[in-house]
């Protein structure tokens, strides 16, 4: 692993969102129009239940940034990958002297540097608008976090690994893969609503043990470390499925001859 | 008796087939260090996926490639440190400045000495008041100019350049022509050449390997090329292979 080229690769990206008034509003926009939304629908139901309800403006904003910490993280690795295809740049990448794994980690950390600038403009305007501080679930938030994070690159990678074997063709997919897996994730309800067929597949994600577990810590105010546990250890699937598919889908890639066809005809 | 020039891309029986089609049929060539040698071919004679092999975006069906006497899939990104290329289809990121985007690709490569290389480069292109200009707005031959500082910003033994001076104006290929060649000659960079310009090509390159339906079917000097073929330049001889819709038989008279 040549750190190098990581960082190299990583301050490229800055570089380019430096430049770029629509990539970084990007960034703070649609965050904001969910909060934005949710918050006062939340409040709204709140309202109408008459009190009845105490914990669900916090239930949903929780979720609904957490949830955007998922999203922000595959598309941080999604969209990086997607500028060197936009910009035609990927054959001069693959022909430099940079391994997969120096790319993707460079993906990986801009990532992290778009989460984290999202994350505190969510976090302000909800203490602004709703008086919601997402640290009032303490020290859980750092494996919640963690295990979102780890998610969001393997969901990224594996998107990825899909354009890469199926072209451009297969861009839209860079958007929609996260939300073929929210409603499994149960990110604004428990597991316990979904049907009986849904449960299964739902608690193989490991989204849902954050979702799940953010739920407890409100209610209960106690950390639920099976639910930890059980992000930990599908994260840890995940995403050595999600290198594995990468590997092999570029190898293929290299023998289908598609590599070379973003650029180079 | 003169000692051979070394070579310093082998390439054996190279062969590609995608999904049941021949793209590049059994090729062999060498390459000697600083020479420039040319490909010649009508378009989906094999070309650029040769060319994409050797830069590996392409993993052939069969066959080997040697660069600098390594295998080439097993030392890939040692023998990537040494080479670099440009190609017509292939952009920098419009939106970085043209520093930026130099500065990027020299820290990939391992450049010491980053700036003044950059600033040489610059010079030598005649871009140098482009350094703080977005990429995204510059001229097509500007673009080109700044592929080409990419391209030797690692001062590489072997130079792969896929129709480099396709776009430009007949000024600028010039200018584009006289900088490689004195490039090459004092660095003595091997250079591999795709063009559908044969002028430039009879102008540039010391050999030229002729292709056509994935095989090499002539290989010489320009002037060699065109003896065996009877024509007045490489343009006609082109020509004349292109339509003859046959693959003629290396050592066969056409």
């Amino acid at each position: 692993m040549n750190l190098r080229c990581v960082w190299v690769l990583m301050l490229r990206y800055v570089f380019i969102y430096r430049r770029s008034t629509v990539r970084l509003l990007e960034v703070f926009f649609w965050p904001g129009v969910g909060l934005l939304v949710w918050g006062y629908v939340t409040r709204f139901i709140q309202s109408a239940g008459q009190g009845e309800l105490p914990h669900f403006i916090t239930f949903l904003i929780g979720a609904m940034i957490l949830w955007d910490i998922l999203f922000r993280a595959q598309q941080g690795v999604v969209l990086s990958f997607l500028e060197d295809v936009w910009s035609r740049n990927l054959p001069n990448i693959f022909c430099a002297p940079v391994r997969l794994r120096e790319y993707i980690l460079a993906m990986f950390l801009f990532g992290l540097l778009r989460v984290g600038a999202a994350l505190t403009f969510l976090v302000l305007l909800a203490w602004v608008l709703y008086h919601f501080s997402l640290f009032t679930l303490g020290f859980a938030l750092l494996p919640f976090i963690a295990n979102l994070l780890v998610f969001g690159l393997a969901l990224g990678v594996i998107t990825v690994a899909i354009i890469i074997r199926f072209g451009q063709g297969a861009e839209p997919l860079a958007w929609a893969i996260p939300f073929i897996i929210q409603p499994f994730a149960a990110v604004f309800y428990p597991v316990s609503i979904l049907p009986a067929a849904m449960q299964l597949p739902s608690l193989a994600i490991p989204g849902t043990h954050v979702f799940e577990g953010m739920r407890e810590v409100i209610r209960t105010g106690r950390l639920s470390w099976e639910h930890v546990g059980w992000a930990m250890a599908l994260n840890i699937i995940y995403l050595g499925v999600a290198m594995w598919l990468l590997v092999r889908m570029f190898n293929l890639a290299r023998v289908k001859g598609s590599l070379g066809k973003w650029g180079m005809q | 008796m003169p000692r051979a020039p070394e070579a310093i891309v082998r390439v054996q029986d190279l062969t590609k087939v995608f999904d049941g089609l021949t793209a590049v049929d059994h090729v062999s060539f060498s390459v000697a260090r600083g020479e420039i040698v040319g490909m010649l071919g009508a378009n989906g004679a094999g070309k650029t996926t040769t060319l994409q092999m050797l830069l590996g975006l392409i993993r052939p069906t069969s066959g080997r490639i040697e660069i600098f006497g390594q295998e080439f899939e097993r030392n890939r990104i040692a023998i990537l440190r040494r080479i670099n290329f440009a190609s017509v289809g292939v952009n920098l990121p419009l939106n970085l400045t043209v520093e930026q985007n130099l500065w990027v690709f020299a820290r990939l490569y391992g450049v010491q000495n980053v700036s003044t290389r950059i600033d040489d480069l610059l010079h030598l292109s005649e871009i140098a008041h482009l350094r703080r200009a977005v990429t995204g707005k510059l001229s097509s031959g500007e673009l080109t100019r700044l592929n080409l500082c990419k391209a030797l910003l690692n001062c590489p033994e072997l130079l792969l350049l896929d129709e480099p001076t396709a776009s430009l104006d007949p000024d600028i290929a010039d200018k584009v022509r006289k900088w490689l060649r004195q490039t090459q000659r004092e660095q003595g960079i091997a250079m591999i050449f795709t063009s559908h310009n044969m002028r430039e090509i009879e102008e540039v390159c010391d050999r030229v390997l002729f292709m056509q339906k994935g095989r090499v079917i002539a290989e010489g000097t320009p002037t060699q090329i065109i003896a065996r073929f009877g024509t007045q330049n490489l343009e006609e001889a082109f020509i004349r292979i292109a339509r003859s819709g046959e693959v003629v038989a290396e050592g066969n008279d056409p």
